[in-house]
């Protein structure tokens, strides 16, 4: 007896589309025997997550000031994911962006509220568009695997930062703490409800909105589409693809960049060390998951969101490592490409070993 | 004769498309069976649900008169079932040999190279084939690699031999190597069904012929009962064939002439050897050659996919050869190509997103930054009609067009620009003889208007048909140049053959 697996052409449309929900189901339930051998009932850690994400003004406030890194590195990511460009490096990104925002905070002397926030939105958005455009560069002109080159860049940014908090921009009245001096008023996002939401949650929404109009709409997005789909024919048809891998790259690179803009200028306030906990790499997940599309991204990273603050606040009352919170994503991006398998290709069991 | 297969009233239906609505036939022991068919009708699909590739909604098929499943290849080659597609899937990296060992079941881990290779050798000399075994497969035509697929299936001893428009990617010499081999396999008990567009071949090969028209089988005929006009006017039935009337060619304007061109592939070898050809506004100019022999090269290099490693090409007297005024020039021929599937769409976007993928940015589809998505419809829908494109429901992706409907999708586009030159390798391959005719039609009515036309074709009788001036290519050189009305199929045949020169 033998267990095989065989292409199958045709899925039933049911099947694919509610495969990202079986596959958050599933992980859901698989995690539950993680939370029982921490010895915590899933169910009650389960319905404590969503009370404490949504349950209340600041739990809700909580949840929207997660989702919106993810929304902005996560559309950064789709938008690569559609001409089949694998841009992994959104962390990286993130922090580059991050990075510009404060230099232009810390140095500029701009003392104009809305001049300033533009000028660090844009340094962001060159820093983070750079960043991916390097690997961009590389891949259009040499072929170098982008996956790899952005990966790998990831860590150059983050040493990096870590480089100019530790040393030259290192706030001297931090008692020597890994951070930068705070921002003045005119560098900072408003708030909103005495809570830390800000309004970069409105920049990332009508960010989500010129993404949506981009690739559906403009001329761009239909190149990047026919890109995606065929790059062979892409060329036979006269486009550039070279310039187009280039400026997707960078353009990636530069939305996921201004998540790192959005948490200095909104939340933060200074750069500091670990300044994102994983957005970048959560936005794979979460690109993945929403199909690509931009709306969905929105959908996924408020989702998303929920499960952060819950973890949190799990591991407040249960003392549950922040790991499980990974753990439990892992898991989720595990099932989905188990469901991806499962839409391309059936299993069946033969008896009788031999056959034919 | 008893029937080795029985298909009764099977019905496939896909998402807003009836792919089968109802087909009955039966295919006997040691018969070669034709399906005829439009673009569309449905051949392919019935061959997928008897390779257990889609599962019919309704009906039965019988094996030996016993009712059957089928639910996935494995179960159809297990009963004897195998099928060579319209675009195979072979490791290309991998030889000859590993690609065949990969079909076979049940080899064990750690096979006897040498038992399976006399096995495959055996069958290799029981049908008198040349192939190198150890060659990796992408060295090969496409040619060659059909018959790997059909060496797969005959290792494995398949009783029914399942062939999707095999021809349209041969030669007219490989198509008749196939069909000696097809018919000893017949010979021999075994049972073929074959799919082709070519009248000629149908008439030469078939033993019963059935003809398919909009999912249904409208009738199964003996050899015998029918002949080429029976044929068209069952599978065509009241449509018009569209006629045409072909002017001389004027010589007046030179459109576009090639010095001394020359182009080396991948392998450093020459596609084109001091190529020098001249072509005229409003000329067809037809080019005969064996596949291989550079007309693709010539094809890449005019539409600007590969580069010239020596030589000139002048457009109307300018030199384009290497200048930024090709990319502008180049925007304006069009390419019908020889590798459809892989180069002319892109397969997941919709028969309107295809339909301009070569002027998506022009005025007509574009506001400013913007897609004008009415237009964009109104274009498809103008097309849909023209070429009678099967496109299924609106935002159908192209990659679930029949062949030859995907075939028609590209050539639309391409001609849909009024282009001052058209390249076109092999336009009607694949194309139902109504669709070919409409094809036709529209070139020559693109030459009537100007647009100079270089055809690249096997098809001796399309190129005595369509040129004003036919040249033969051979190892990359144009070895002759023939009018059409004074030459005839054999000295064609010579010039493509290398033996003379004229
Ligand atoms: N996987 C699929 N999904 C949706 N529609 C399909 C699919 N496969 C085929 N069709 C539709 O079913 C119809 C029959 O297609 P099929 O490929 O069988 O035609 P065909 O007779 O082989 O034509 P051709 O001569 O052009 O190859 C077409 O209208 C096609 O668009
Ligand atoms: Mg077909």
């Amino acid at each position: 007896m033998k267990l095989i697996s065989e292409k199958r052409e045709l899925t039933s449309r049911l099947f694919r589309i509610s495969a990202p929900l079986i596959s958050i189901l599933v992980a859901l339930f698989v995690a539950g025997f993680l939370l029982m051998a921490a010895g915590v009932n899933p169910l009650l850690a389960y319905l404590e997550i969503f009370r404490e994400s949504l349950g209340s003004v600041y739990g809700l406030s909580e949840t929207l000031v997660k989702t919106t890194p993810l929304i902005f590195a996560s559309l950064g990511v789709s938008l690569a994911f559609r001409m089949q460009i694998w841009n992994i490096g959104a962390e990286g990104q993130i922090y580059m962006g991050a990075c510009g925002a404060t230099a232009v905070a810390l140095f500029s002397g701009i003392e104009n509220h809305s001049l300033m926030i533009t000028a660090m939105f844009l340094a962001a958005f060159l820093f983070g568009g750079l960043w991916g455009g390097v690997a961009g560069v590389l891949r259009a002109r040499w072929q170098v695997n982008e996956v790899i080159v952005t990966l790998l860049m990831n860590y150059i940014a983050i040493l990096g930062v870590d480089y100019l908090i530790y040393g030259p921009w290192k706030d001297p009245k931090g008692f020597n703490f890994p951070l930068t001096a705070q921002f003045s008023e005119a560098a900072r996002l408003s708030e909103y409800f005495d809570t830390r939401f800000h309004s970069g949650f409105f920049l990332a929404l009508f960010c989500a909105l010129l993404m949506y109009l981009f690739m559906e709409r403009t001329v761009w997005g239909y190149e990047i589409k026919v890109i995606g789909s065929n790059p062979k024919a892409a060329r036979y048809a006269g486009m550039r693809t070279g310039l187009a891998i280039f400026a997707v790259l960078f353009l990636s690179g530069a939305v996921a960049g201004i998540a790192g803009f959005s948490e200095v200028a909104g939340l933060q306030h200074r750069l500091q060390h670990g300044l994102s906990p994983g957005y970048g790499y959560t936005a794979i997940i979460i690109a993945w998951l929403a199909k690509r599309s931009a709306f969905g991204v929105v959908i996924v990273s408020f989702l998303m969101g929920v499960l952060l603050v819950g973890g949190d606040s799990l591991q407040l009352s249960w003392q549950l490592p922040i790991a499980f919170v990974y753990a439990f994503q892992g898991l989720i991006l595990f099932f989905l490409l188990a469901s991806d398998f499962f839409i391309h290709n059936r299993l069946r069991l033969i008896r009788g070993g031999q056959h034919a | 004769m008893s029937n080795l297969l029985q298909i009764k009233n099977i019905r496939k239906t896909f998402p807003g498309v009836v792919a089968l609505d109802t087909i009955s036939l039966s295919i006997a022991r040691g018969e070669i069976h034709t399906l005829l068919g439009e673009n569309g009708a449905g051949k392919s699909t019935l061959m997928n649900v008897l390779t257990g590739l889609y599962r019919p909604d309704r009906g039965e098929i019988l094996l030996d008169g016993v009712s059957i499943q089928l639910n996935s290849p494995r179960d159809s080659l297990a009963m004897g079932i195998g099928m060579v597609h319209q675009h195979f899937m072979l490791v290309s990296a991998h030889t000859v040999f590993e690609n065949i060992l990969l079909a076979l079941e049940g080899v064990p881990n750690f096979y006897s190279r040498r038992t399976y290779r006399q096995k495959v050798q055996k069958v290799l000399d029981a049908f008198e084939l040349d192939l190198d075994l150890d060659s990796p497969v992408w060295k090969l035509s496409i040619g060659a690699q059909q018959w790997i697929e059909l060496i797969k299936l005959l290792v494995r001893d398949c009783r029914l031999l399942i062939l999707d428009e095999p021809t349209a990617v041969l030669t007219p010499q490989e198509s008749a190597r196939l069909f000696q081999v097809l018919t000893r396999l017949r010979d021999q008990g075994k049972s073929i069904l074959f799919i082709s567009h070519k009248m000629r071949e149908v008439m030469e090969i078939s033993d019963r012929v059935t003809v398919l028209k909009k999912g249904r089988s409208l009738v199964s005929l003996s050899r015998g009962e029918y002949d080429e006009s029976r044929l068209a006017s069952l599978m065509i039935g009241e449509d018009q064939i569209p006629m045409w009337i072909k002017p001389a060619c004027k010589y007046e304007q030179l459109a576009l002439e090639i010095k001394n061109l020359s182009a080396r592939n991948d392998r450093g070898l020459a596609d084109l050897d001091n190529f020098n050809m001249k072509l005229y506004r409003g000329q067809i100019l037809g080019v005969a050659g064996v596949a291989g022999n550079g007309q693709k090269a010539l094809a890449e290099v005019l539409t600007g996919l590969k580069e010239a490693s020596s030589g000139r090409i002048l457009a109307e007297g300018r030199d384009i050869t290497n200048s930024t005024a090709r990319s502008s020039y180049i925007a304006g021929i069009a390419h019908i190509p020889e590798d459809r599937k892989s180069i002319g769409i892109a397969p997941d976007m919709t028969v309107g997103d295809n339909l301009i993928m070569k002027n998506f940015a022009s005025r007509a589809f574009r506001r400013w930054i913007f897609q004008d998505r009415a237009a964009i419809r109104r274009n498809a829908s103008a097309k849909i009609n023209e070429f009678a494109i099967k496109a299924g429901p609106d935002g159908n992706p192209v990659r679930y067009l029949s062949g030859g409907n995907i075939q028609k999708v590209i050539i639309a586009r391409e001609l849909s620009e009024k282009p001052a030159v058209l390249v076109a390798l092999y336009p009607t391959r694949g194309l139902d003889i109504g669709s070919a005719e409409y094809v036709h039609k529209v070139i020559i009515d693109g030459a009537n208007q100007g647009m100079s036309t270089i055809l690249i074709s096997e098809d001796l009788d399309e190129l005595l048909k369509l040129s004003d001036q036919i040249v033969v290519m051979f190892r990359g050189r144009l070895v002759g140049c023939v009018d059409p009305q004074a030459t005839t199929r054999e000295e064609i045949g010579l010039l493509m053959s290398g033996e003379v020169q004229s």
